[in-house]
């Protein structure tokens, strides 16, 4: 296997475990590279690349920028904040403009799911999705599945607990189907008003008690609760979640076993963890943040070198 | 189908690699300023092979050696189906003479991908070739070895085959034609 079995990055559901192992085994080598002293290779310079954000982003957009950059792609940017999008215009006559400019590969986000497959079926550069609404985010799986193979030396058979706002969460849907791709236990643990009604067809373990869940877990992904997709109450306030659902050190401390604690930022410190738990030696919350550069590298010079 | 035929048996590949290292020492001493760096996939080989015959010969422990990726710095990553191999570097090029390891000199473009590769290291003071086989009449580019162990005549579709006794079982150069 030397290259991808698609032509975009739409999800992690589209993906072979080949594919998987092939992006991960990549990103390996650019965790080298981003580590010498000069952080460049030449590999996508003649690829341009869209970053097209019609949703706010920190981390994602400055990781595939910087991923970009360090594969010397020429690079331009643009956030629906600032553009036409506001004056009416649609998705595809904004890409379509966009490409008109000759760009190759676009990176998207949008609040909409579904929107990167849309606009796959209409457009000729490659497409990869960062986050479309509650879908996929499909580079995140995928660095959280290299953070913890780097960590534990494999995946498979390993227990990973997901925590926290399953419903409205992306990261926790491309998760799920990166790891048991992958061959690893997964468990979800929230509130049962936080579950997705169908998640049972999922394969994944359910729970509702955040002990057993860490008692069982080797690591514990804890979400953040996605306020600004809750257009209802989901539970009677923050504190009583907090209570009931964040990791906190006593409670860490207690468990049988060290286990390893990520989360995909941002952090909403004092909710679903506490500062010492994020900042403690169990955490591989920057790791992930470096280790997002590596896969994206790799995922944008696999598809880039597909034909 | 494909002819094998023999360039360098066992012996003689043992035999070629301890001149090139005296080659090597005869110009740079006791390699307290050279490091060597192979060229992945199938230089470091060789490289290493080199390496240990220099240590025994010099009775030193401490000569640098490296392995080189190059699949980043190609111009044609997008025609072949290439898959990365491990850069491992833990030392410094900067102010260094480096030789530059490879098994076979072909059209001169792995090692120019190499040579840029090279520099995001830092800057050696000097950098020389060492290849075990140079192809002379197929080059692409205007790259010459410096210590070359055996030169040969051959045509594109012929292929040249390095093989070790580490990873193939035995130490051998073959050369294969369509004949």
């Amino acid at each position: 296997m030397t290259t991808l079995s698609t032509k975009h990055l739409l999800g992690i559901k589209d993906l072979t475990a080949d594919d998987i192992h092939l992006i991960l085994k990549t990103a390996e080598n650019f965790k080298e590279v981003i580590n010498r002293p000069i952080k460049k290779v030449p590999s996508l310079r003649d690829i341009t690349i869209a970053n097209l954000f019609f949703e706010n982003s920190t981390r994602t957009k400055l990781s595939f920028e910087l991923a970009e950059k360090r594969l010397s792609a020429d690079v331009v940017n643009f956030s629906s904040a600032s553009s036409s999008v506001k004056k009416g215009e649609t998705l595809i006559d904004t890409v379509n403009n966009i490409l008109a400019m000759k760009v190759d590969m676009v990176v998207m986000r949008h609040p909409n799911p579904g929107a990167a497959v849309f606009l796959s079926k209409h457009i000729e550069a490659k497409i990869i999705n960062a986050g479309d609404g509650a879908h996929e985010h499909p580079t995140q799986a995928l660095l959280d599945a290299f953070s913890i193979k780097e960590k534990l030396g494999s995946i498979k058979g390993k227990k990973i607990a997901i925590v926290g706002d399953i419903l409205h969460s992306r990261v926790a849907l491309s998760n799920i189907f990166c790891l048991q791709k992958l061959g690893a236990e997964v468990m979800v643990c929230g509130p049962t008003t936080l579950m997705p009604k169908y998640i049972h067809s999922l394969g994944v373990k359910v729970e509702h008690d955040l002990r057993k869940a860490l008692e069982w877990c080797d690591v514990a992904n804890m979400l953040r609760i996605q306020l600004e997709r809750q257009e209802i109450k989901f539970f009677p306030s923050l504190r009583e979640y907090t209570m009931l659902f964040g990791l906190n050190k006593e409670l860490l401390d207690s468990l049988s076993k060290k286990i390893v604690v990520m989360h995909p930022g941002p952090i909403n410190r004092g909710v679903e963890i506490t500062s010492d738990v994020a900042d403690s030696s169990q955490s591989i919350i920057l790791e992930q943040v470096e280790n997002g550069v590596a896969v994206r590298m790799a995922v944008l010079f696999l598809l880039a070198g597909r034909a | 189908m494909m002819k094998p035929r023999i360039i360098l048996d066992s012996k003689h590949l043992d035999i070629t690699v301890t001149r090139l290292c005296y080659q090597l020492i005869e110009i740079h001493n006791d390699f307290s300023n050279t490091v060597i760096i192979g060229l992945q996939p199938r230089g470091i080989y060789l490289a290493t092979r080199i390496h240990k015959k220099l240590q025994e010969i010099l009775k030193k422990k401490d000569i640098k050696c490296g392995s080189l990726d190059t699949t980043f710095y190609r111009d044609d990553f997008r025609q072949k189906e290439l898959v990365p191999n491990k850069t491992n570097i833990d030392f410094i090029i900067e102010g260094k003479n480096v030789i530059l390891v490879d098994d076979v000199l072909f059209t001169g473009r792995t090692i120019r991908a190499g040579l840029d590769a090279m520099l995001a290291f830092g800057r050696p003071n000097d950098v020389e070739l060492l290849v075990l086989i140079d192809r002379r009449l197929s080059r692409h580019l205007p790259i010459q070895a410096k210590y070359v162990g055996k030169t040969i005549d051959s045509i594109t579709s012929e292929k040249v085959k390095v093989e070790w006794k580490e990873t193939d079982g035995a130490d051998k150069v073959t050369l294969l034609s369509n004949d």
